[in-house]
């Protein structure tokens, strides 16, 4: 009995193929993309644990010492490699602390400004930092915070104070690389919050109103309970990203004088993998940070489904 | 018409300046820049420009319009940018129709498939290996392909997609229609918003993208212009004109480096304000959705 039926979804799925392969044929360039560009360079993860050499195929080359752990080991006792690790997440958490409430705060100011186009006015100014990349910031921070030529010290000069050396000082270069980010962020990632504020029912205020409160009590108690599932996903995002970050920011920012509290991992894999051409050692120092870099999503996306709110899946 | 309190009055004036002085801070840094860029030498080493230029003058302009390495630069980073946002908008887009279609065999592992490349990056060195072997390393090919699809804008379009009554391409699927014309013929044209968006995006990630360039990028010739101002910024290279015309003066250098910023930064901040309704609809979709 089970080759006819056999027969019969052959033929159902020719005739299902006859209608739908159009469909398949337009997957095909997107997958194909992603399994060449996405896909393959997960095969060449495993030369993290080889003996890794530019002759030969990387499926024949020998395991590397310690089990094939010899790399991993080796980044962690490498000093260079332990500051990247410390200024990745100490850059990321106060990016958390000081960029992550900004938005939400510029949201809520917007909220409550009452002429429309005055608001329209603002929000588009405040979108432009997010289009400029950041090699050009950095030259706007140059620009800006130069020790004598400076905007910002020229003031300070002027006032009777001494040139404060904004790029070139640990400490300052910190605060600095801090400050251009929310800047570069503020504005766009309202957007999001904005939208959410948009959902609420504006019932909620009236009947406030009625009850008497005030403009304040009305933030705290409608606008924010409005828009807390925003901020949790984005937060969850932000947590599962701590050890991760770009290369375009902090590698434009870099300069000798601040190393110690600059290079970041992303910065430390290309400067000594792809410049000082130690593949094993920084495929090993990549692949920890992506493992590890999924680990914390989860982790927050769990722990935030414990506390009574959405995952983000 | 309500009438205010005082007090709220107050708190609503509060409110205006503030965000005056949040705009200031924003536009400040551009000013400077521009005044920088239009002043005269002797200002600049004097230390006397802020916000508005003194001793008016284009030369730094000039100088730079007449500099080919950087109009080079700027040609190809202007077709670069077109031809990746094209490109990725057609794959985005065949990306995103097919899935929609509940009745896809295979819809789940392919999304699957799809979603584990969003959550684990194989790394830095994994993709220059991949390049190294596919024989890209150098070749204009390297800026073009490798981010020809963001997973992410394709979600966001998908989104967008999935908002497009499902009646409309089940008719058109009775008046025997195909799934390429029922793309092109209903989709695309009410897909205007969300395509201006992601175009938007696509095209901003290649204006100011670097990092592909300075990994994978030897030669000179190919370089994007974000890459040649990293450069110039740095010193590692000076505009081939300005090392003629006294780049050592450090007034003009001051103002060459201030007229390239200024170039580079042009285009899209003429073109983002106009794209403004349509980009915050994406990023809302792109934040609602998944």
């Amino acid at each position: 009995m089970s080759k006819p039926v056999k027969a019969q979804s052959n033929q159902k799925f020719g005739v299902y193929m006859k209608k739908y392969w159009q469909l398949y044929a337009m997957l095909a360039l997107p997958l194909l993309y992603l399994l060449i560009f996405k896909y393959i360079p997960m095969v060449y993860v495993q030369i993290a644990f080889k003996k890794y050499s530019l002759m030969g195929s990387i499926w024949t080359q020998p395991l590397a010492k310690n089990h094939g752990f010899e790399y991993f080991i080796k980044a962690f006792q490498n000093n260079d490699f332990r500051y990247a690790l410390k200024n990745t997440l100490t850059l990321n958490l106060l990016d958390l602390i000081f960029g992550f409430p900004a938005p939400i705060i510029f949201a809520l100011i917007l909220n409550e400004l009452c002429f429309t186009r005055y608001k329209k006015v603002v929000q588009t100014i405040a979108y432009m930092p997010h289009f400029l990349s950041w090699v050009i910031i950095y030259s706007l921070a140059l620009q800006l915070l130069a020790p004598n030529a400076g905007l910002v010290n020229m003031v300070i000069q002027n006032l009777g104070g001494e040139a404060i050396p904004f790029l070139n000082d640990e400490a300052h270069w910190v605060g600095s690389y801090i400050g251009f980010g929310i800047w570069q962020n503020f504005g766009w990632g309202s957007i999001v919050y904005l939208a959410a504020i948009a959902g609420i029912n504006p019932e909620l205020y009236e009947a406030a109103s009625v009850d008497g409160a005030g403009r304040f009590r009305k933030i705290w108690h409608i606008t924010l309970p409005g828009i807390k599932p925003t901020i949790v996903v984005l937060l969850i995002m932000s947590l599962g990203n701590i050890l991760g970050g770009g290369f375009d920011r902090p590698f434009a920012f870099q300069n000798n004088l601040v190393m110690r509290v600059a290079d970041v991992i992303a910065t430390f894999v290309y400067r000594v993998g792809i410049k000082g051409l130690q593949f094993s050692l920084t495929t090993a120092v990549g692949l920890f940070q992506s493992v590890v870099g999924v680990f914390f999503l989860l982790m927050a996306n769990w722990i935030s489904r414990k506390l009574g709110e959405r995952g983000i899946w | 018409m309500k009438i205010k309190s005082t007090g709220e009055k107050a708190w609503d004036m509060f409110f205006v300046v503030l965000c005056l002085i949040v705009s200031a801070i924003c536009i400040i840094p551009m000013l400077n820049l521009l005044a920088k860029s239009l002043s005269g030498t002797d200002f600049l080493v004097r230390n006397e420009v802020y916000l508005l230029p003194k001793g008016l003058n284009f030369n730094a302009y000039s100088t730079v319009l007449k500099d080919p390495k950087y109009i080079r630069a700027f040609v190809w980073t202007v077709s670069l940018t077109v031809i990746c946002t094209v490109l990725s908008l057609s794959m985005t887009t065949l990306c995103a129709f097919p899935l929609i279609f509940e009745k896809l065999r295979g819809r789940k592992a392919i999304n699957i498939f799809i979603t584990i490349t969003m959550f684990f990056n194989a790394g830095t060195i994994p993709n220059y290996l991949l390049m190294q072997k596919l024989n890209l390393l150098s070749n204009p090919l390297v800026l073009i392909l490798p981010g020809v699809l963001s997973v992410y804008n394709m979600i966001i379009m998908r989104s967008f997609f999935y908002g497009i009554p499902d009646s409309l391409r089940e008719s058109a699927e009775i008046d025997g229609a195909t799934f390429f014309e029922i793309l092109y013929k209903i989709y695309v044209p009410l897909s205007k918003p969300v395509m201006a968006t992601l175009a938007l995006f696509y095209a901003v990630g290649r204006w100011n993208g670097y990092s592909d360039a300075l990994m994978y990028m030897r030669e000179e010739k190919y370089y994007p212009l974000q890459l040649l101002l990293y450069n110039i910024i740095n010193n590692i290279n000076s505009v081939e004109v300005a090392t003629q015309e006294g780049f050592s003066a450090p007034g003009l250098s001051e103002s060459l480096k201030a007229a390239i910023v200024m170039f580079s930064t042009i285009p899209i901040l003429c073109i983002y304000p106009f794209l403004q309704k349509y980009f915050i609809s994406g990023v809302t979709l792109g934040a609602v959705k998944e």
